[in-house]
């Protein structure tokens, strides 16, 4: 059947480039396989040469399957599933490469083409480890490519194509009017195309529409992409026999994929703090934890690393290290792409089903299996220095570091991994002896808690040991020396420690927690005073302030900064929108007499909210998304010193979501963030207005009652001139002066119009909004009285609910962040100009 | 034996000991009937919104309160009460998880978790949905041929 309107041939093309980038990149994991396995360099280079040309037939091909795909959203070509899904008309043109990550295909194709610019740049200049290493990636991305092919294979899918047609997706299956005949067993209408609903997409998940959706997902996956060419070094130095030399090159590799790792989770921080409104930046969700485990062991293998290299100890662990974090990156991508994680995580990611589970579970099998076991079979013979460490050297403290830093990912994949044991104990209930080993467990009540009691004291060793460390040397410190340098800085730190407490009043209190708590959080904060001082210093008593090689210090200061911010931003934290607003709250019987931690804004009126008075003004829709809408909170300090208007937004009523998305806004100082978003909304539904005005008849100085007070009209005036109304002598308008008195006390002034134009009768009405009234002068009688209509309705009442935080310091924690990645990159700067020197040395 | 290796096993042991821990702090999932068995303590209650019966939320005159009936699966139902605004998608969500504790002859929640299926949920059935829903005011469109 010919059908109307299609474009085949991008999707034809996408479908061939697929399977070729699929078979080149089988080819290329062969040639590079039989160059390390050739015995003589004239086979190798013929290998080599065909393994190159296979890398980069496969790079072309990846890079025209995500040029081909861009086309097809850009286009709006909804007769592929993946444009209709996650894009739409309306969709801005910023957002257009943010529907790549919305769906599976895309976030696999963005891993597959950072592996192909990280695999370009090995093949420049990874030398002699460029097979083995690039056998290890190629493979990779073979595995990758699998993902995304979509052919059936013994009855089972294997990948999903991002290239499926709609019609063939099974989505219009169950639906009789794309079917010719209204026959759901018939096949499509010809002219499927053409349906009203075909003629837009899904459009992209509101919350991605986010700047920092755009540029979050690229680096992210860069940071996960590159921890591959730390683990294929430690794979080809494993499969060569030629234990440690890998190091030199894989350091700076290591050194880059931490920043970018690093950077990558905290933009996703950046953007859970800025446009999810759960009010912070970090919730130990299971998809947060799934990549900063990676990252944490990355950092322990790159320390154990350092210790290799100027010791000779710990090159095992370093093996283990780089196998581990890349094994985590995949488990990751099995816990948060197979929806595994179920109940436990706000993130609900759509399971690609069976299929996709056990694809994801083979590629870690595939990746890790030799891995290990070449590990250990080689373990013995991975050299190691007998001799132990002395407990006044570097590396000794270095690796405890280290270790603390491993066996912290490895709790905190732990607690992660709950619905993982779950699956497998339910798997297993057969055979299982006990009860109570068969019930699903749970998350623990207080979820965050539970990370936090345990990572807060991973902080303080490790603050207290990247100050104390670096004032080490390698092999073995003098106690003499060590005292010496150490003393200046511990004193300052000290100083600035106390007066960081005594002034920074932290009192938080957490009910499971207790005062211990609050003890270990002044000790984290003392602690990490210590890292920035001791390690700031350490620049200039250390390295004579040369910022070339101080790389390692100036991480371990933003680092400082990082868990400072942490600790003061969550322990500071203070909820502004207590309920004080009058309007309400009768708490009833059964409330434990908790404070509301929402306001209600009623438009228009004034409210009392701590320091401020907040009005919340008007509202605006944005001039694209017609769904999505600003509200205007007007803040004013009650001591008159600041007024600002913050803007929180909400989509309503997206396609398929009844409710509110909202999206806060916050107000930025140097030292702390007002920090607001919607909680409620009134429903769309309750603005329908079923009441109707009553005319009442008045004389100036009457009174009128309405349910919640009375009115008193003060006086009519004839075509006023003033700041609401201008008329001038030639009309004929009539205004009344109107004061509403509640019972609350509060006062309005209403001022209805009633005018003549072209011979016709007019009005404007006017409302006091919080006391739903609604008042219009229809009338002048022949007895000079006048009549108005009042209307008490339901439906003028527009507020909204709120809730505002105030962050503190949380600016010292994006500080933190920047000079660890910069600190890192400089010594990897740093690394790679060592390794070039040695080698063009003698 | 080097001090190395004792840190290491006392490390080990220790990180062992904070995941028994937390074990030991875990939750269950539970019904209705089994949340009502074991008052003041701590659940996670897999239930869905008794649509029949009356939902109490107003947020002019108290945006921090939320009072509903909860059905689970069995059809046992539970009268609970949330001191929070009332979630985003909770109307249309099929299913909740409500984490809390049965008290009183109340179910006193402090977390509501909505499962919708919405698009970012379950993408297919959505898509479906929404796909019939737009067929359903096409079939009323005279350019309708077939």
């Amino acid at each position: 059947m010919n059908y109307l309107d299609e474009h085949l041939l991008p999707g034809q093309l996408g479908r061939f480039f697929i399977v070729l980038s699929l078979v080149a990149s089988l080819v290329a994991t062969f040639a590079y396989f039989k160059t390390v396995r050739s015995k003589n360099d004239i086979d190798g280079g013929y290998w080599k040469k065909l393994a190159r040309y296979a890398f980069i037939v496969e790079l072309l091909s990846v890079f025209t399957i995500f040029g081909l795909l861009f086309y097809i959203i850009s286009h709006h070509l909804f007769e592929y599933k993946y444009a209709w899904q996650h894009s739409s008309r309306q969709l801005e043109p910023k957002y257009l490469l943010a529907c790549f990550w919305e769906g599976q295909e895309g976030s696999f194709l963005l891993w597959s083409i950072w592996h192909c610019v990280l695999g370009l740049i090995l093949i420049k200049t990874a030398k002699k480890w460029e097979a083995p290493v690039m056998t290890v990636i190629s493979f990779a991305q073979f595995c990758i490519a699998s993902m995304i092919v979509g052919v059936y294979l013994f009855g089972e899918k294997i990948g999903s194509n991002p290239f499926v047609l709609i019609r063939d997706s099974g989505f219009l299956d169950t639906t009789p009017i794309a079917h010719v005949g209204m026959d759901v067993n018939g096949p499509i209408r010809p002219d499927y195309l053409r349906l009203p609903f075909m003629q837009d997409g899904n459009d992209l998940n509101v919350l991605l529409q986010n700047y920092w959706m755009v540029i979050h997902p690229p680096v992210l996956f860069m940071g996960f992409a590159s921890t591959i060419v730390p683990f294929s070094f430690a794979f080809a130095g494993l499969w060569k026999k030629n234990f440690g030399e890998w190091t030199k090159p894989a350091l700076p590799w290591a050194l880059f994929s931490a920043a970018v790792l690093g950077v990558g989770i905290m933009m996703g921080a950046a953007w859970a703090y800025e446009s999810l409104s759960f009010g912070g930046y970090w919730a130990w969700d299971p998809v947060e934890n799934a990549s900063l485990v990676p990252w944490l062991i990355l950092i322990a293998g790159i320390h154990t690393l350092l210790i290799y290299k100027h010791t000779g100890h710990s090159l095992r662990t370093t093996h283990l290290f780089f196998i581990l974090s890349f094994g985590f990156v995949l488990y990751s991508t099995f816990l948060t792409r197979t929806g595994i994680l179920g109940d436990t995580s706000v993130h609900a990611f759509t399971g690609e089903g069976k299929s996709l589970f056990y694809h994801l579970q083979l590629f870690m099998g595939l990746s890790l299996i030799p891995a290990f076991v070449l590990y250990f079979i080689n373990y013995k013979d991975i050299p190691s220095i007998k001799q132990e460490e002395s407990g006044s050297s570097r590396e000794f403290w270095m690796f405890i570091g280290s270790l603390v830093f491993f066996l912290s990912a490895i709790v905190i994949i732990g607690k992660t991994s709950l619905p993982v044991l779950n699956k497998i104990m339910s798997s297993l209930s057969g055979f299982l002896p006990f009860k109570f080993l068969k019930q699903a467990i749970a998350p623990p009540e207080d979820p965050e808690f539970a990370y936090n009691q345990i990572q807060i004291f991973v902080a303080i060793i490790i603050a207290v040991l990247t100050g104390l460390t670096q004032y080490l040397k390698y092999k073995n410190t003098s106690s003499k020396f060590f005292w010496k340098q150490v003393l200046v800085p511990l004193i300052l730190s000290a100083v600035a420690a106390t007066l960081v407490l005594a002034f920074g009043d932290v009192t938080y209190y957490h009910p499971r927690g207790g005062y211990g708590f609050l003890a270990a959080i002044w000790m984290g904060i003392a602690c990490s005073v210590y890292a920035v001082v001791a390690n700031a210093a350490y620049i200039w008593i250390g390295l004579k302030g040369k910022l070339k090689l101080s790389g390692g210090s100036i991480a371990h200061v933003g680092f400082g900064l990082v868990l400072l911010g942490i600790l003061l931003s969550s322990s500071k934290k203070e909820i502004l929108s207590y309920n004080t607003s009058g309007i309400s709250i009768p708490f009833d019987a059964t409330s434990k007499e908790k404070t509301g931690e929402n306001l209600t804004l009623v438009k228009g009126v004034k409210n009392d909210m701590g320091r401020y008075w907040v009005t919340y003004e008007n509202d605006e829709q944005h001039p694209v998304k017609k769904e999505k809408w600003f509200f205007n909170i007007h803040f004013q300090r009650k001591d008159g010193k600041e007024e600002f208007m913050l803007r929180p937004s909400a989509y309503i009523k997206v396609k398929g979501n009844e409710g509110i998305q909202p999206e806060p806004d916050s107000r930025h100082y140097l030292d702390h963030d007002v920090f607001v978003y919607l909680t409620a909304l009134p429903a769309p539904e309750k603005n329908k207005d079923t009441a109707s005005f009553s005319p009442r008849t008045v004389s100036v100085g009457d009174t009128i009652f309405y349910t919640n007070g009375f009115m008193i009209v003060d006086r009519v005036m004839a075509n006023p001139s003033d700041e609401k109304y201008h008329y001038s002598r030639s009309d004929t308008a009539l205004v009344a002066n109107i004061t509403v008195f509640s019972k609350q006390g509060t006062r309005y002034h209403l001022r209805p119009v009633f005018y003549v134009k072209n011979n016709q009768a007019n009005y404007i009405l006017d409302t006091a909004l919080s006391q739903n009234l609604i008042v219009a002068f229809t009338q002048v009688t022949l007895d000079k009285k006048v009549v108005l209509q009042v209307k008490e309705s339901n439906s003028v009442m527009k507020y909204v609910t709120m809730k505002a935080y105030k962050f503190p310091f949380i600016n010292v924690l994006w500080l933190g962040i920047i000079i660890t990645a910069l600190g890192i990159l400089i010594s990897m700067v740093r690394r790679i100009q060592l390794n070039r020197s040695s080698k063009t040395g003698p | 034996m080097k001090k190395i290796h004792i840190i290491l096993l006392v490390s080990i042991a220790a990180a062992i000991a904070v995941l028994i821990t937390f074990l030991r702090t875990t939750t269950t999932y539970d019904t209705v009937e089994t949340a009502m068995n074991k008052p003041g303590r701590f659940v996670h209650l897999m239930a869905r919104w008794d649509r029949s019966q009356p939902l109490e939320y107003d947020a002019i005159k108290n945006p921090n309160y939320l009072s509903f009936t909860a059905v689970d699966t069995m059809g046992k139902s539970v009268k609970v009460i949330y001191h929070n605004p009332k979630p985003e998608n909770f109307e249309i969500s099929d299913r909740l998880v409500l984490k809390g504790k049965y008290e009183n002859g109340l179910f006193n929640c402090d977390g509501i978790q909505t499962k919708c299926p919405s698009k970012y949920k379950d993408d297919k059935k959505n898509a479906e949905k929404s796909i019939q829903q737009a067929s359903g005011s096409a079939t009323g469109n005279p350019d309708t041929k077939y």
